[in-house]
């Protein structure tokens, strides 16, 4: 390179910086990939809003759809709560179950959510946020789909819809147990 | 010059070495520390020690008890890292890729130093050049003279 | 009707900016001074056009127009007047409407100072000014029009973001975006003196001013949101290196070293292309602050949102990028160095080596700012890259700085003999020295603290020294004391002024170092009645009440505070209600003093108010940060004084 043509090196220089600011459109950050996909889901034992013990352990065997939520969380999972009852009401016979843990919220206000959507699936407060902790809970709601051999197999960041639900639970189904 | 140079950077190199973490927190310093290192998910860039947000809150609960267990410092984190990915992090841990970013400083720094090397480096040869094309000797001035004229020169350049 | 007039104003402005730029561009090629006269009255409509248009928009809020999208989200029925007047720069489009008018502000400025003073730069700088008042306009009419109607028309407004509702966010903003706009000038020029060939000082000269008040409103600006995030968000911090915050430090830095290296261009005619690249960076970085802000490319607390703004901001920073240095690259040959220099031991080292720090620290800063983007990009891995990161790299670069902010103004051009550093150096550096072991003798134990404090009395020791000297010489001259001292500040505006820039930086240094170093804080759960301690001071537990304010909802703590020297105090940590947010906001209750602040937050709380969490801080020495700040503006007044004519 001679001397003279070594000076356009500098405006050169600028063109990578400006192509990583272009990717940068692309990644959404509230999209993070869960480091617990396809490891064994931790246990927790929580006491439900209806008064019964609420594990993941009691339900070894059956896929099982762990959605975290809370009161104050709008839009969204005032969005996905309806999906939720209606697709548990519908797969309950099928060996899949619906656990709702309630984060960072208060009881009155979660029993007023629960009501509000006639929720039947066992929804218990996490009161000291371990549990959410555990799953690596960075927002609400987030769903986590879980095999019967206990290992979260998909996380849903964001309000589930029926698609999605459906989806991930058929295709958890349709394994061999 | 080398030998002003190579000192200012080791003072670069020794400083963050000598860096002591403030001990800021009363009760547990080493809550803080891991805290402190910890990202607050609901909030954007805080520490899970600074953050006033509930789920900060509950991760300091969290870590306390942890340490309380008998877990070090390092095990803490590494227990966040597993459940939430490296980006729980508030520094990048020191290995492969990320030595890109914490060698920056350094780097950068030292092309600096090396770039106003060779730049202060022509510009003394430079000098040296035109004084030495300079055929004629200066007119023969009285030595007092010359004496105060340097002194009164050095007096202006200071300005 | 409002909103019609107000995009019709935008849209009408910006169509006269670009015609101003183009008029003013041929004018610059061929000289037609019936063209520059144009493009003058076209930036003169242009600034009316703006100033009309926000004046509307100020209008709108104050009668609750909630037809206007933007006043509708930003306002309620219950949000006081003062408020509802600095929404107008509460959030993403209204900002770019304050951004527009003062580059407006700013171009007016321009031409009313340099239109007779800066003749074959003048087309140029004002072809450059135009040019981007045209891209801000044309932001205001396309992706982010302030006047968007809503339809239905809703009852109410959603609200101001209630961490807006506050002094420090009312200033903030202008004073920034003061600072930002301001380093358009020096760019202008800059570029005008690459268009023309005419490289030489005459283009720093007339842009000195210029660059002293940008760097100084950007130094307000950091300022001020320090303060802000300090008292407002609950964290008891003024810095966090959020990715926003890093966007506005980076220009700070290159423009402090393109305040310095300009003084090299001035005395000694060399760096002339290190100078125009600089302020070339500068407002690159200024640009790319305004990007990150508005794209959501990187996340962080201060963005406003995404869309396809940052594709307008991104291409225009491209431009901008771009073309400069093809101009650059194309005016290589004028720039070449004729630099000559007796000895590594002087002033201009000391400055090209403070411009290297800078340089450097920009560009660490920045490296971290965008390698979360790099590491998904190249590993597919989400990292972060914050507090720890930042503070622990910078700190050695600072310290090196604030080194040098003692040596640069007394070492001598050229070649400093023995005689001028032994005369300049040797009782500061001993003071420093001594000041050192007194500081680890008095129980100071981090080395960090101990160094950052001893360099701060060595750097203050320079200026006394260099003060008390020529005042002396003065005072030999036959004139008294008082007339001595101040004599020299005005005849010497330039030099005191900077020292006394130099000596806010370093008051701020020291409040950073005390409050990094000494500060103390404690979390507790307390039952009423129950008290803790910290630093001496007790904080005991009252009770919790609650109670309606005009537009939220406060559950306000009371705390009694005693430091054992029959001094009780109430302190009200609250935690306030606002229907539009979703998670409560923290209030934060406290007592700023000279040497500590107390700081209170709410944390959780039984609705009986029977139990709380509350977070203590006692912050020692963050009022140096803002008293730092007081004699930066003062050292600033002095610098930008008109020259007296000096008596020959």
């Amino acid at each position: 390179m001679s001397r003279k043509s070594l000076r356009w090196l500098l405006p050169a220089a600028a063109l990578p910086i400006l192509a990583l600011l272009a990717y940068g459109f692309r990644v959404n950050h509230r999209d993070i990939p869960s480091p617990l996909v396809n490891r064994p889901a931790a246990p927790f034992v929580l006491t439900s809003y209806a008064g019964e013990p609420m594990s993941l352990e009691a339900n070894k065997g059956r896929v099982v759809v762990v959605n975290f939520w809370a009161s104050w969380c709008m839009p969204a999972c005032y969005e996905e709560a309806p999906v939720l009852e209606r697709n548990w009401r519908t797969y309950k016979d099928k060996g899949v179950v619906v656990l709702g843990v309630n984060i960072q919220d208060k009881p009155e206000a979660a029993r007023k959510f629960i009501d509000q959507f006639s929720l039947t699936f066992p929804n218990a407060l996490d009161p000291a946020g371990k549990v959410s902790i555990d799953y690596g809970v960075y927002g609400v709601p987030e769903t986590f789909f879980i095999d019967a051999r206990g290992r979260i197999r998909a996380k849903h960041a964001g309000a589930v819809t029926d698609t999605v639900f459906q989806r991930e639970v058929d295709r958890l189904l349709a394994e061999p147990r | 010059m080398i030998r002003a140079l190579s000192l200012l950077l080791l003072l670069l190199v020794a400083t963050p070495a000598a860096a002591q973490p403030p001990a800021t927190n009363v009760e547990d310093p080493r809550l803080y520390e891991v805290a402190s290192q910890l990202r607050c998910v609901v909030c954007q860039n805080l520490s899970v020690a600074d953050s006033p947000s509930e789920m900060a809150q509950q991760m300091r609960a969290l870590v306390r008890e942890r340490l309380r267990a008998g877990d070090t410092p390092e095990q803490v984190l590494q227990y966040f890292v597993d459940k939430y990915g490296e980006w729980i992090l508030l520094a990048p841990r020191r290995r492969g890729f990320n030595w890109l970013v914490w060698s920056a400083p350094f780097v950068s720094t030292v092309i600096g130093l090396i770039v106003i090397a060779f730049t202060i480096r022509r510009w003394t040869a430079q000098r040296r050049k035109r004084l030495a094309g300079i055929a004629t000797a200066p007119p023969a001035v009285d030595p007092a003279m010359r004496e105060r004229i340097r002194r009164e020169m050095e007096l202006e350049n200071e300005r | 009707m409002i909103p019609e007039l107000g995009h019709g104003a935008v849209i009408v402005g910006g169509l006269l900016a670009f015609y101003g730029a183009i008029a003013a561009a041929i004018a610059g090629r061929t000289g037609r001074t019936a063209l520059l006269e144009s493009a003058q009255h076209a930036a003169l409509g242009v600034f009316g056009l703006v100033t009309f248009s926000m004046l509307l928009l100020v209008y709108a809020f104050l009668t609750f127009d909630f037809s206007v999208r933007y006043v509708a989200l930003n306002t309620n029925l219950q949000t006081p007047y003062y408020y509802r007047i600095t929404a107008l720069w509460g959030a993403l489009e209204g900002s770019i409407v304050l951004w527009a008018w003062m580059l407006a502000l700013y171009t007016l400025i321009v031409i009313l100072r340099h239109r007779h003073n800066a003749r074959e730069l003048y087309s140029w700088v004002l072809t450059t000014m135009l040019g981007v008042v045209a891209f801000f306009l044309l932001v205001m009419a396309v992706p982010a029009p302030p006047f968007e109607r809503l339809s239905p028309i809703p009852a109410n407004g959603r609200g101001l973001n209630p961490l807006l509702e506050d002094s420090g966010m009312i200033t903030h903003p202008v004073a920034l975006y003061l600072g930002f706009t301001g380093f358009t000038v020096p760019f202008a020029f800059a570029i005008a003196a690459l268009a023309t060939g005419r490289v030489g000082d005459r283009w720093i000269t007339l842009t000195r001013r210029w660059t002293i008040v940008a760097w100084y409103f950007l130094s307000l600006g950091l300022l001020i949101g320090g303060w802000w995030s300090y008292h407002v968000l609950g964290w008891g911090g003024y810095w966090a290196w959020d990715p926003v915050e890093n966007a506005a430090f980076m220009p700070w830095l290159t423009g402090t070293a393109f305040l310095h290296s300009v003084m090299i261009q001035e005395r000694r005619r060399m760096l002339k292309l290190w100078n125009i690249g600089l302020v070339i960076l500068t407002f690159a970085l200024t640009l790319f602050g305004t990007f990150l802000t508005r794209s959501g490319v990187i996340a962080s607390v201060h963005a406003f949102t995404q869309g396809s703004i940052g594709i307008f901001f991104l291409s225009f920073l491209s431009l901008v990028v771009l073309a400069s240095l093809a101009l650059l690259a194309w005016r290589w040959e004028a720039l070449g160095a004729e630099g000559e220099l007796d000895s590594v031991v002087s002033r201009e080292s000391a400055f090209l080596l403070n411009n290297v720090l800078l340089v450097a620290a920009t560009f660490t800063v920045f490296f971290g700012t965008v390698f979360p983007l790099l590491s998904e990009a190249v590993r597919g891995v989400k990292v972060s890259v914050g507090m720890p990161f930042f503070n622990s790299v910078n700190i050695p670069v600072f310290l090196s700085l604030i080194f040098l902010m003692g040596v640069g103004p007394l070492i001598a051009w050229r070649r400093a003999s023995r005689d001028n550093l032994r005369r300049n150096f040797f009782w500061p550096v001993v003071a420093g020295v001594v000041s050192a072991a007194i500081f680890y003798a008095a129980g100071v134990r981090s080395t960090l603290a101990v160094l950052s404090l001893a360099l701060t009395v060595f750097v203050t020791a320079t200026v006394a020294v260099d003060y008390v000297r020529a005042t002396r010489a003065r005072l030999r001259m036959g004139e008294s004391l008082l007339p001595a001292m101040g004599g020299l500040l005005v005849r010497h505006n330039r030099r005191y002024g900077g020292f006394a820039i130099h000596l806010g930086i370093l008051v701020i240094a020291v409040g950073v170092t005390g409050s990094q170093a000494w500060s103390l804080h404690r979390e507790a759960t307390l039952k009423k009645g129950e008290a803790v301690e910290l630093a001496g001071y007790k904080f005991q537990f009252d009770g919790l009440a609650a109670r309606e304010a005009s537009n939220h909802f406060v559950v306000e703590s009371t705390f009694t505070v005693t430091n054992g020297k029959a001094h009780a105090e109430a302190m009200r940590p609250a935690k306030k209600f606002y229907p539009q947010e979703q998670s409560p906001i923290a209030h934060v209750d406290y007592r700023l003093g000279f040497m500590e602040d107390l700081y209170l937050v709410l944390g959780d709380f039984e609705r009986d108010g029977s139990q709380a969490t509350v977070k203590m801080q006692v912050n020692r020495m963050v009022s140096w940060i803002w008293i730092g700040g007081l004699v930066l503006t003062l050292g600033t007044v002095l610098a930008i004084l008109p020259d007296r004519k000096k008596l020959a």
